[in-house]
């Protein structure tokens, strides 16, 4: 029996900031949530079950927070379960979400991801002391930066490569209104010449710390159908994951990620990645995993990914692949939410509903996210029209 | 709802059901509102090893480096975790490993990291593949200025005094460089060595 269609009618986020002190935790994933609803035209009983996703509860010390949460949203006496991969949580939130509609579990669901990173510590929540290991480690810049140096050291790659990316994420960030960041007056130069703070990742070249919700409706092919307002439908999703530690493990291009891929444009019937997808939402803290990931992702062959970024291809303004058109997670990262926000920035594409980061005539669109020690990976391809 | 109505609607104005004012009891009229309360929460916890770190942690105290084999893929782990991921396997067989290795990639953290005030940035921690060994783990390189670390390079264990020898893998203060030539790197995406056996 072929599984549901299944069509994401509404996206709603939070503006994200480093602290939104005006809500709650329990506030926030309310504004994205209603914001979800409204552009669905649902209400909380049309719901039937909410599926939630967020980064370790470690980094704000609220362990299960799904329990007290699921009275704000509105999942009393229905089903409510929490999706759990570390970074890449909230794509792998939207797949668990796709999967209960598309199994006819459920006909209508709402998904949600979120970090209230000003109320947490995300740097060092998850560095406990262990007598086996040595404390020498400085966060996720840290861990990331000596694959970063191995990518370079392989490929050979101009040593601005990672600015470039961080300068066009800034720049496409001031088309989007929900973006932390919003730098109006950065210089590629100023990237340049920010501090390096994990040699060699520049300050410039490192996501932010961000508060914020991102919430979608899911539903089934008759809802898709019914639905009046724009509708992105679901192609394919895959999850895959490895451990991060053994010999001869690829940690620039992991075997979880290549396979992930292959698995997702299998699904979607695309052969020629790079012509066959209008728009990209991948997810890049540290501005070179921008060439790594269209290497993985099969956009770029080995060691080619760094010539799209020079070449401007990855950029809104005139590339043929244009890249993070949000801003990416380079101008917004509330961990738990930033996968899902790669979904819904890949879904809002294909319903032309993107507003001044639109893509013209997005067709077809990818929403990518990882975790862990680059070890968890989530994808899905939405489409304008049915598969 | 059309897609004009969509592009029209302010992105960032509050959804509807969230605009409503909020009407205080009497009671509370005129009282502070409270944002936020911070609650600092403290956890302690026991570690338990296990059998493979317990053997690594006490082998430690006694300046040495012990790993462990898988017996189906031959790697070898060090710190042991009792694990073999390709094999999905117990490990059991104890190695001696030396204490050298080299550089397999590196960082150079101009960060202060919160538990060790001790540590002045810049420093340069790296992924340490020790001789005998399938895959790295991160150490502290020493004796060098960060700028002139190599991917590659040859290393050495700093352990501290031996009156200060404890079950941890704190004994080694840092690995330094022992001035043999670089290993050669040939494949730069792939970590640790695949036949570490055949070494």
């Amino acid at each position: 029996m072929a599984a549901e269609r299944t069509a994401v009618i509404g996206v709603g986020q939070t503006k994200y900031a480093a602290a939104r002190r005006d809500v709650s935790m329990a506030g926030l994933l309310r504004e994205a949530a209603y914001r979800a609803l409204e552009m669905a035209g649902k209400t909380w009983s049309d719901i039937d079950a909410v599926i939630i996703g967020k980064a370790p509860d470690f980094f704000e010390g609220v362990m299960m927070p799904e329990i007290y949460l699921a009275e704000a949203l509105g999942a009393v006496g229905k089903p409510i379960m929490r999706v759990h991969t570390a970074g890449s949580v909230g794509g792998s939130t939207a797949c668990v979400a796709a999967s209960m509609v598309q199994s006819r579990v459920h006909r209508c669901v709402l998904t949600i991801g979120w970090e209230k990173q000003s109320e947490s510590n995300a740097m060092w929540a998850l560095s406990l002391p262990q007598p086996f290991a040595t404390s020498v480690n400085a966060g996720a810049g840290g861990y990331f930066s000596p694959i970063i140096r191995r990518y370079m050291m392989m490929t050979g790659a101009p040593e601005l490569i990672g600015c470039m990316v961080a300068h066009k994420d800034r720049r496409q960030a001031l088309l989007n209104p929900y973006a932390h960041l919003h730098q109006h007056d950065l210089t590629f130069e100023q990237v340049v010449d920010s501090p390096m703070l994990w040699d060699p990742i520049r300050y410039s070249e490192t996501c932010p710390s961000s508060d914020g919700a991102c919430a979608m409706v899911l539903v089934d092919e008759a809802g898709g159908d019914r639905h009046a307002g724009p509708v992105a439908w679901v192609h394919g999703t895959a999850m895959r994951s490895e451990s991060n530690s053994y010999g001869g493990r690829n940690m620039v291009s992991p075997a979880a990620s290549e396979q992930c891929a292959d698995d997702v444009f299998a699904q979607a019937g695309i052969v020629d990645r790079r012509s066959g997808i209008d728009a990209v939402e991948m997810y890049v803290p540290f501005s070179w995993y921008e060439p790594m990931w269209l290497e993985s992702l099969g956009f770029a062959s080995t060691g080619e990914g760094w010539r799209m970024v020079e070449s401007g291809a990855t950029g809104l303004d005139g590339g043929d692949l244009p890249v993070n058109c949000s801003g990416g997670v380079l101008s917004s990262n509330p961990i738990g939410a930033s996968g899902m926000i790669r979904f819904a920035e890949a879904a809002l594409q294909v319903m032309g509903a993107a507003g001044e980061h639109q893509v013209d005539g997005a067709r077809r669109a990818v929403g990518h996210a990882y975790g862990g020690g680059a070890q968890y990976f989530a994808m899905w391809i939405v489409g304008a029209g049915k598969l | 709802m059309s897609p004009d109505s969509a592009a029209a609607r302010d992105p960032l104005a509050a959804p509807a059901a969230l605009s409503a004012p909020v009407t205080l009891p009497g009671a509370l009229a005129g009282a502070e509102p409270v944002e936020s309360v911070c609650t600092p929460i403290r956890m302690t916890y026991t570690y338990t090893p296990g059998r493979a770190l317990s053997r690594y942690l006490r082998a430690m105290a006694g300046k040495r480096i012990l790993g462990e084999r898988c017996g189906a893929t031959g790697q070898v782990f060090v710190p042991p975790r009792g694990v073999s991921p390709l094999a999905g396997a117990a490990t059991s067989e104890a190695v001696e490993l030396a204490d050298t290795g080299y550089v397999e990639s590196f960082n150079i953290t101009r960060v202060p990291i919160e538990r060790r005030p001790d540590l002045e940035p810049p420093y340069c921690s790296a992924w340490i593949v020790l001789d005998g060994a399938s895959v790295g783990f991160l150490g502290l390189v020493i004796d060098i200025a960060p700028e002139e670390v190599r991917i590659g390079m040859r290393v050495r264990a700093v352990w501290k005094p031996d009156e200060e020898l404890e079950t941890s893998a704190a004994n080694i203060l840092g690995w330094a460089p022992t001035g043999e030539p670089d290993e050669v790197i040939t494949d730069y995406e792939r970590i640790g060595r695949v036949e570490a056996s055949d070494r």
